[in-house]
């Protein structure tokens, strides 16, 4: 069987349904960061001088971007697998001869996507506010999509696992926004005292952040290779979790 | 060939509920076949369980050959299914429905399209494509699940209760469909609450109660089991009193409608020699349930943990239909 051929399906649909629905899923990314680099990078720093050489937009940016790349690759797998799984239309997929490994393919593929163009949107959005020349190219987009794919795994639990619209509200707002806001977007490390900045070390979002932010403007609190095989070794443990899930039929079937 | 072949199948759910006690059970390449029970004998999950809906606690399921633990792709691509409910996604259009399952199986994006306007088309639903599907009537719904489970042309068509809900008219157009799609060379295996649907489309039978099949044959045979039927006669002119007729039961149910029960033995010749020699003139008469109710009615009622006769189903000895 053309395994392609479902794959690119999923990969279609998944992406169709974003765009579809681009008020909701690429508009607001844009007006929040906006207002993001309008208060926090003119107004407020302006006041602040620079971080490690950089003025407090330039250290902001990334941060930004990366945080709008982790939220919405998370939330597109996590609303849309579940709104699949409550409107039973999973069952196409599951009487289908479609391989575990095509249907998490297929819907991190979209998170993937849609992380990327809403970072790309925001990107293009920072660039009214800064002047920034991407330093690593390289690394910046690896770094983005790797983030992207780590994150649309994420949803793909949380919507795997949740039983109500509640379950996939929870970890959004209780543990991403706190984490993300707390990995390092606003600040950097040498800001916090002693014991602060050994908790922060903890926060696996602040090592994407600081590996994307060298990416771009060659800043970082953490060393990057740390950081690239950190976020590869927690896409392998949670892909491989994913599957695992899916044999298992948790969530999905009785 | 068998299109399905079910062996020693066991379902226990989380909640410690039985929904499948063991059941065995074969279907032939190119039969009509009715699953039939009541509701919570456990059909849904025996069709779940066939269709990879519903893992089996144990138990070997095998499609055209191919065993849906050790050849899952093979054995899932011989299956199309239309489920109890619907199940596809509403803000899709019809077309992107039936496109996007042929997609799933695999088929190259031409053909898949061919397929899908000739399924569109054979379901009237051509006209519809490019409707978003919450916006179809019930009917039409359910048409959109019969496309979709068709476009990759599967060999076993698994169709649960395809009928629930829809009204008359398109009942009959879509038992006719069903007629033309098994007629080439579709098997097709149906649950349906309605028996006369079952009766009239069905050469094979099975019957599941609490978890067991409790009668597996063709349903010429199951209907020959039946010694009695019952009809209901309009009269001409009123009655004053309720005739007697040898070897029939007869019941008043107003001045001009009988109720009558008739042994097969006697049949409807002797009846209506009788009733011309009481000179009752008879304007019409009709089946007054339907034979397929009658006999599923009685197995399930033999099946019955309060009769306590749990396997044993043969014509009663008084031959008043199943013991």
């Amino acid at each position: 069987m053309n395994y392609s051929i479902a794959l690119k399906t999923i990969v279609k649909k998944e992406v169709y349904r974003f765009v579809r629905i681009w008020p909701q899923t690429l508009l607001p990314p844009a007006i929040t960061t906006a207002l993001y680099f309008l208060i926090f990078g003119k107004l407020i720093g302006n006041r602040i001088g620079t971080i490690s050489g950089a003025t407090y937009m330039d250290y902001i940016v990334p941060g930004i971007i990366l945080m709008s790349v982790i939220s919405h690759s998370y939330s597109n797998v996590v609303s849309s697998f579940y709104s699949t799984k409550f409107q039973r239309n999973i069952e196409e997929l599951l009487v289908a001869p479609v391989p575990n490994w095509v249907i998490l393919s297929g819907y991190i593929s979209g998170g993937i996507c849609r992380g990327l163009l809403v970072g790309i949107v925001v990107a293009l959005i920072s660039m009214l506010f800064a002047d920034i020349v991407v330093l690593h190219p390289g690394i910046t987009i690896a770094v983005a999509i790797l983030t992207a794919t780590l994150f649309s795994l994420a949803g793909f639990i949380n919507a795997i696992l949740a039983e109500s619209f509640d379950d996939i509200s929870i970890i959004p707002n209780f543990v991403l926004t706190p984490l993300s806001y707390l990995g390092g977007v606003f600040y950097s490390v040498d800001m916090l005292s002693g014991f602060w900045q050994k908790v922060i070390m903890g926060n696996p979002i602040l090592y994407m952040i600081n590996a994307f932010r060298y990416g771009m403007i060659g800043v970082t609190d953490v060393d990057i290779q740390l950081a690239i095989m950190m976020i590869v070794g927690f896409i392998v443990v949670l892909v491989l979790f994913c599957l695992y899930l899916l044999h298992k039929g948790i969530g999905i079937k009785n | 060939m068998k299109a399905l072949s079910i062996s020693n199948l066991k379902k226990t759910y989380k909640n410690g509920y039985v929904a499948l006690k063991g059941i065995d059970l074969e279907v032939e390449a190119g039969d009509f076949f009715a699953l039939l029970g009541p509701n919570g004998a456990g059909k849904s999950t025996a069709i779940g369980i066939i269709s990879s809906l519903v893992t089996s606690t144990s138990g070997s399921v095998s499609i055209f050959g191919h065993d849906l633990m050790r050849e899952r792709e093979q054995a899932k691509s011989c299956i199309g299914l239309v489920p109890q409910e619907v199940n596809f996604n509403q803000f899709d259009t019809v077309k992107g429905i039936v496109l996007n399952q042929a997609g799933y199986y695999g088929m190259p994006r031409k053909l898949a399209l061919e397929r899908t306007e000739l399924c569109l088309k054979q379901m009237d639903l051509w006209d519809k494509r490019n409707t978003i599907s919450r916006r179809l009537s019930g009917g039409m719904k359910r048409r959109v699940m019969i496309a979709r489970a068709m476009v990759h042309a599967p060999k076993l068509l698994i169709l649960d209760e395809p009928t629930a809900g829809v009204d008359i008219e398109i009942r009959r157009s879509m038992w006719k469909l069903m007629k033309e799609v098994n007629q080439q060379g579709t098997t097709i295996i149906l649950t349906t609450h309605y028996l006369e649907e079952a009766e009239s489309l069905c050469r094979n039978i099975a019957i599941i109660d609490q978890g067991k099949i409790v009668e597996n044959t063709d349903m010429a045979s199951l209907l020959a089991r039946l010694n009695v039927d019952h009809f209901v006669l309009d009269l001409a002119e009123p009655l004053a009193a309720v005739p007697m007729l040898e070897g029939c039961v007869i019941e008043r149910v107003s001045d001009k409608v009988l109720d009558v029960s008739v042994p097969k033995a006697i049949g409807l010749n002797q009846l209506f020699s009788q009733l011309s020699a009481n000179n009752i003139k008879v304007l019409s008469l009709k089946n007054k349930s339907n034979r397929l109710e009658q006999l599923f009615m009685d197995l399930i009622d033999s099946n019955s943990p309060k009769n306590n006769n749990e396997s044993v189903i043969v014509p009663s000895p008084s031959g008043r239909g199943l013991g």
